[in-house]
């Protein structure tokens, strides 16, 4: 695999490889050639299986991160490939022309982070939070637990059965009360 | 005056025994079957609480007229069915009004049913519903073929449309059932009953896991208790017409149950051996050996 | 001044269908039934308690534990309980489960249309505080802020045996005559409907699904 990277690092301009472990890699390329390679990788070096397409987001330095993990049936190893794109302006390039299931990912990802894939066939539509009118809700930014106290109906009273600390408290009580 | 008294007091016995009898068949039906699955069932009284429970229902939803004329339209041909049947041949209470009925009336009254459960549940604007009845109406007018053949093949052997008439001329021994002087009528008619009683593999139309129930999808309160009562009283008028057709009528009580039961539980037997066919399939398996065997039935008396 | 706060109340409004397709839902307000006197009621409870028709919409992660139930070991049918497909005809209504936004507005939609008398069944502890879910975006934490609920089964999931339990309970709470939550759902109806609707937010129905 390292062999492949370094075949192809100078053309699409590829950045920090890592080895996760024996069947899979990451490699991040940058938002412009990410489409291109990915091409390269389904036609050419057979990656024909497209596996996942996820999104992290990197609040710290105000990027999102994209990735799609690839595998390869005659190398059985699976390839993730990151890609960064601003988190003021999320807007990144479809594939749904690769695969076709890509445009439901996409769909997913716009609902939740609010990644605009334009041209992506039905990506507007919402998936699982109809008529919802707040922030996407897996950004870092969005408070779960505010929202939940503020919407749904908590019930008081609930308590935690923490193993470790039910088994503190029973075994150092007086520490309990301080 | 008296007589019409007398008459309608012997109809209202009669239609109330046969009642109980076609619910606490079910019932027992349902038993035999959990027993099958080897696991107990529900009790035999079942379905008279389900029937309680439906007509203690405190709302009820129209949706318009056609739809509360539906299911009295078939609990009239329900009732229609049995009234001009005799159930036990020669007797004073259970004749019921056979004298100014016959055969054709009597099968009139079964597609009658039907038709008017068809119409009520189309007005009810339920998708399915549409779909289901055209499924059962389609299942019937295939099933009709086979069945008239063979009544006709039993016009002809007896001279005679009037089903007392019919049942008379079987008395005498069980050699002169229609099941040993015209086999092949019978066979056409059992085939064509195993289709009017609709369970498996003939049951497309109420099939709970593909549609919601079939024609009667949105029918609640009331109107389910009127099609749970026209289910005990159908299906029993059902069995005594095929009892007087083909197995030689019943001169007292205790025989008519013994050999409706007896009928009843070929379909049952039938019924959990065999998985479901598709509107088409049922279609085309009623429309080939079924038929062959009726026309042969008609043949057959035609020629002797 | 009464009688047209009274006529006036029994009309709902029905402001998030379009203008076009009003006419084609009906718009009148439910109203709580009368209880029968005491024997007739006391037999008709005795005949429902015995013949439990349930709903077959699995919501959740408690429609697997239904399905056993249907099977020769726990055997359901003898208790008279049997599985309608559809919410016409049925009467107890098995909510298993965590309840999405987006299952919570199909789950208001098949209550509405059932008859009275209905039941309410929750299983499982997401029901009751939200459970393992209590601090999901898209989940609720109590439905008996949404409709209203007569029995609670705890567990997560409660086994068929459990299940079986729970289905007693609620027949002696209906022997008792206890189980009017049709009535309350209509008594409390502005403020279940406040609450539905502070959540469902493409609310595209009429107000009371007849």
């Amino acid at each position: 695999m390292k062999t492949l990277i370094d075949e192809l690092k100078k053309k699409y301009e590829l950045k920090k490889f890592t080895q996760q472990n024996e069947f899979t890699c990451f490699v991040t390329v940058s938002k412009k050639h990410a489409v291109p390679f990915i091409t390269h990788l389904r036609d050419v070096e057979n990656f024909t299986h497209l596996s996942l397409v996820t999104a992290v987001d990197r609040i710290e330095e105000d990027l999102f991160q994209i990735t799609y993990i690839l595998h390869n049936y005659q190398l059985k190893m699976d390839l993730g490939v990151r890609v960064f794109i601003n988190r003021n302006e999320p807007v990144m390039e479809s594939i749904h022309h690769l695969w076709k299931q890509a445009a439901t990912y996409q769909r997913e990802l716009k609902e939740m982070f609010g990644i605009d894939f334009p041209g992506s066939p039905g990506v507007d539509e919402s998936l699982f939070l109809e008529g919802w009118d707040n922030i996407p809700p897996m950004r870092r930014d969005f408070d779960t637990r505010k929202y939940v106290s503020e919407t749904y109906f908590p019930r008081k009273g609930r308590k935690t059965h923490d193993p470790a600390t039910y088994m503190r408290n029973k075994l150092y009580p007086t520490e309990n009360s301080q | 005056m008296e007589n019409l008294a007398k008459t309608i007091g012997y109809a209202l016995i009669s239609l109330f025994v046969i009642t109980n009898y076609g619910l606490v068949l079910n019932g027992i039906v349902r038993k035999i079957i959990a027993r099958v699955h080897g696991r107990l069932g529900p009790p035999v009284w079942q379905p008279y609480l389900d029937i309680i429970k439906t007509y203690g229902k405190r709302t009820v939803i129209s949706h318009g007229i056609m739809f509360l004329l539906g299911p009295i339209f078939r609990l009239a041909g329900g009732v229609g069915t049995y009234l001009f049947i005799p159930a036990i041949f020669g007797s004073e209470i259970f004749s019921n009004f056979s004298f100014s009925g016959d055969l054709l009336l009597v099968m009139y009254f079964i597609f009658f049913g039907q038709l008017g459960m068809a119409l009520g549940s189309g007005e009810g604007g339920h998708p399915y519903s549409a779909i289901a009845v055209g499924r059962g109406l389609s299942q019937m007018t295939a099933f009709e073929f086979p069945f008239s053949l063979s009544v006709i093949a039993l016009a002809i052997q007896y001279h005679t449309l009037s089903i007392t008439d019919i049942v008379a001329a079987q008395q005498g021994g069980i050699l002169h059932w229609t099941l040993f002087t015209n086999p092949f009528a019978v066979i056409a008619g059992v085939i064509s009953m195993l289709g009017m009683n609709m369970y498996s593999p003939f049951d497309i139309v109420i099939a709970p896991q593909e549609i919601p129930i079939g024609p009667p999808t949105e029918m609640q309160s009331g109107l389910l208790g009127m099609l749970q009562t026209n289910r005990g009283v159908f299906n029993a008028a059902k069995l005594v017409l095929f009892m007087n057709l083909y197995f030689g009528g019943a001169t007292n009580i205790f025989s008519m149950i013994a050999k409706t039961f007896s009928i009843y539980m070929i379909s049952v037997i039938v019924g959990v051996a065999f998985p479901r066919f598709r509107t088409e399939q049922s279609i085309r398996f009623f429309l080939k050996v079924p038929l062959v065997i009726a026309v042969l039935a008609v043949i057959y008396v035609s020629v002797l | 001044m009464k009688k047209e706060k009274q006529s006036k109340n029994l009309i709902l409004p029905n402001n998030d269908l379009p203008e076009n397709e009003r006419h084609l839902f009906c718009d009148a307000r439910p109203q709580p039934s009368k209880i029968l006197g005491k024997y007739v009621e006391n037999f008709l409870n005795w005949a429902r308690a015995n013949s439990l028709w349930i709903l077959g919409f699995g919501t959740g992660c408690g429609a697997i534990e239904l399905r056993p139930l249907m099977t020769s070991r726990y055997d359901m049918f003898r208790y008279g309980i049997a599985a309608r497909p559809t919410p016409r005809q049925s009467t107890v209504f098995i909510i298993g489960g965590y309840a999405s936004v987006k299952t919570l507005k199909r789950i208001v939609k098949s209550y509405e249309q059932m008859q009275d008398p209905k039941f309410v069944l929750a299983l499982g502890s997401c029901t009751i505080n939200g459970g393992m879910y209590w601090d999901s975006y898209n989940t609720i934490n109590r439905i008996d802020h949404y409709i209203p609920v007569d029995v609670y089964i705890t567990g997560c999931m409660p086994r068929p045996e459990s299940l079986i339990a729970g289905l007693d309970e609620l027949k002696k709470r209906i022997m008792e005559g206890k189980t009017l939550g049709a009535n309350q759902y209509a008594e409390n109806f502005d403020w279940y409907k406040a609450n539905q609707k502070k959540i469902i937010k493409d609310w595209n129905m009429p107000d009371f699904n007849w």
